[in-house]
């Protein structure tokens, strides 16, 4: 099985300014890939690229055999990727049972969204006591999960994850990381995951892209960074001195 | 206190015109950001329709004609194909334009349909007799009231009431909200835009051929401007109500509905040339005292 997603030498500009530069990076079948990196880095400019969010100035972005530069988000969408953007994007005003709906009305008429929608609340089971609340009175954590499992209800074959642990406690991370890899376990799911963090990253990706000032500047397999030394250098752009011991990026 | 029922009465019917014509702005602001000047010139669309066309000072009944049950779905048809077409040739062209922008655009198309319904209709307005039955007076204790007024109250009722049951309870009123909420997310997960687009400039026609008719009956004259006040009403409307909020949209019709109807009731009569500057100081204190409308728009707010 070769690579379900590649993008190759993409430039991302905002007007004058230079948001990702010849980044390429590739995602196999079957995956956990981790970008990190600083803020600003350009982490959400290249999820947002890759879901058909933001047009590159340049380069070639191919899901399976699909080129989906200039693809509209919900044709992206529709190709099997979806996006939990930064922030979550939780519709608030609508019920927790909307929510989720909205992400499988691309199967409208498949007899199977129903039975994707009862799976799905087995794994979220706080998302099942509140499924007529409005999601924006979820908490923080809850709807981080909603935001997961309403990406889950496109039934994407990569899901790309923004973020997931932004402004959430540290059990409520370890929470949706279990579901995550859980998710990828059952529905044989690849995933893309952007954190600002490498701690726990280390443990869960199998490949990892660390990036800087809109540039690639290391990958490699988890297994070989596991001591984060190369992680660090990489991440702050020079090596590490002395004062810097200790201080995971 | 008779006359005060009275007034009320026409209160009321007046701010369904207005509620009516507020939604189908406030539904397309929701969505798209836009402030859609040309929807009163929907409305003026689908009063002309009614008629032959031709310059003539008297009107003679064309679709008008027709019996009711005909009448009503072919002016629906006729103001939401012209709510399309304005879609597809000018607002969608500019989807990523600035709000200002798409306001701007939304006068130009206003000023082509104002000026095509004059090449075609001529430029004096027109006496028109589209349902005179239904300005036959019901007597319910001491209050005289007309059936149009009550047939307008039930109109607004029924399709508030459809409108808020689609929007609830029907796929693409789901996607709608969550577009009106979030539109770029609701991309992501697979919403078509430019179908949901499409759906709220259709429905924003119906409520305007709505009012069309309902209007065309009450007033009994076709002007090429008649749309213009409607609109800039139904505007002021949707600010007081809270811009982006459908409920906001209806308090702020029936507010405004209210608040003009008393004062052409109750300004002493040498001020009474002046209720419009007076109806708007009005809204001007609403909106010191409530910045975001009297029904604020519930956005979405992230918890940590």
């Amino acid at each position: 099985m070769g690579a379900l997603l590649t993008i190759d030498d993409v430039h991302v500009r905002y007007g004058d300014l230079v948001a990702l530069r010849d980044v390429s990076l590739t995602v196999a079948q079957g995956e956990v890939v981790c970008v990190i990196g600083p803020n600003g880095a350009g982490k959400s400019t290249l999820l947002a690229a890759v879901a058909g969010g933001v047009t590159p100035w340049r380069g070639s972005i191919r899901f399976g055999d699909t080129e989906v530069v200039g693809l509209r988000p919900e044709v992206v969408a529709r190709q099997g990727l979806s996006l939990v953007p930064e922030g979550r994007h939780i519709f608030g005003t609508l019920t927790v049972d909307e929510n989720l709906r909205i992400g499988g009305f691309i199967h409208k008429g498949r007899a199977d969204a129903k039975a994707d929608y009862e799976r799905l609340l087995e794994l979220f089971p706080r998302l099942r006591e509140r499924l007529n609340f409005p999601a924006g009175r979820l908490s923080g954590g809850e709807q981080q999960m909603l935001a997961v499992a309403r990406a889950v209800m496109t039934r994407p074959r990569l899901l790309l994850v923004d973020e997931p642990s932004l402004g959430l406690a540290p059990r409520i991370v370890d929470q949706i990381y279990e579901i995550l890899l859980d998710l990828r376990q059952r529905e044989g799911l690849t995933l893309v995951i952007n954190e600002q963090s490498s701690n726990r990253i280390l443990k869960h990706a199998d490949r990892i892209y660390v990036l800087r000032g809109g540039r690639i500047q290391l990958e490699g397999r988890a297994a070989d960074l596991a001591d984060g030394e190369a992680i660090r250098s990489a991440y702050f752009g020079f090596g590490s001195p002395a004062t810097l011991e200790g201080v995971t990026p | 206190m008779i006359g005060f029922l009275q007034n009320l009465i026409d209160a009321v019917s007046l701010g369904s015109i207005y509620a009516l014509t507020a939604l189908g702005i406030g539904l397309l602001f929701g969505i798209l950001r836009l402030i859609n000047f040309a929807h009163g010139d929907y409305i003026t669309i689908g009063a002309y329709a009614l008629i032959v066309p031709s310059a003539d000072v008297t009107a003679r009944l064309l679709i008008g004609d027709l019996p009711l049950i005909v009448m009503t779905p072919l002016i629906c048809l006729i103001v939401v194909v012209a709510a399309l077409l304005s879609d597809v040739l000018v607002f969608r062209p500019l989807r990523r334009a600035s709000s200002p922008t798409l306001m701007i655009a939304s006068f130009a198309v206003s000023y082509i349909i104002q000026n095509g319904v004059m090449m075609l209709y001529g430029a004096r307005p027109k006496a028109v007799d589209l349902w005179s039955g239904a300005n036959t007076q019901i007597l319910i204790g001491d209050l005289r009231v007309p059936m149009l007024q009550l047939i307008i109250l039930v109109v607004t009722l029924v399709l508030m009431t459809t409108l808020t049951l689609f929007l609830r309870k029907t796929p693409y009123g789901i996607q709608m909200r969550a577009a009106a909420e979030d539109f770029r997310m609701a991309t992501y997960l697979g919403v078509r835009g430019n179908l949901v687009i499409g759906l709220a400039f259709a429905i924003s026609g119906i409520l305007a051929a709505a009012v069309s008719l309902l209007y065309t009956t009450q007033s009994g004259s076709l002007s090429h401007t008649m749309g213009l006040p409607l609109a800039l009403f139904a505007f002021v409307a949707v600010v007081v109500g809270g811009m982006g909020s459908l409920v906001g949209a209806v308090v702020g019709g029936f507010t405004i509905g209210i608040i003009v109807t008393m004062l052409q009731a109750y300004l002493p009569p040498e001020l009474r040339a002046f209720r419009d500057a007076f109806a708007f100081a009005f809204v001007i204190l609403v909106l010191l005292v409530r910045p975001a409308g009297l029904v604020p728009s519930r956005t979405s707010f992230e918890r940590v």
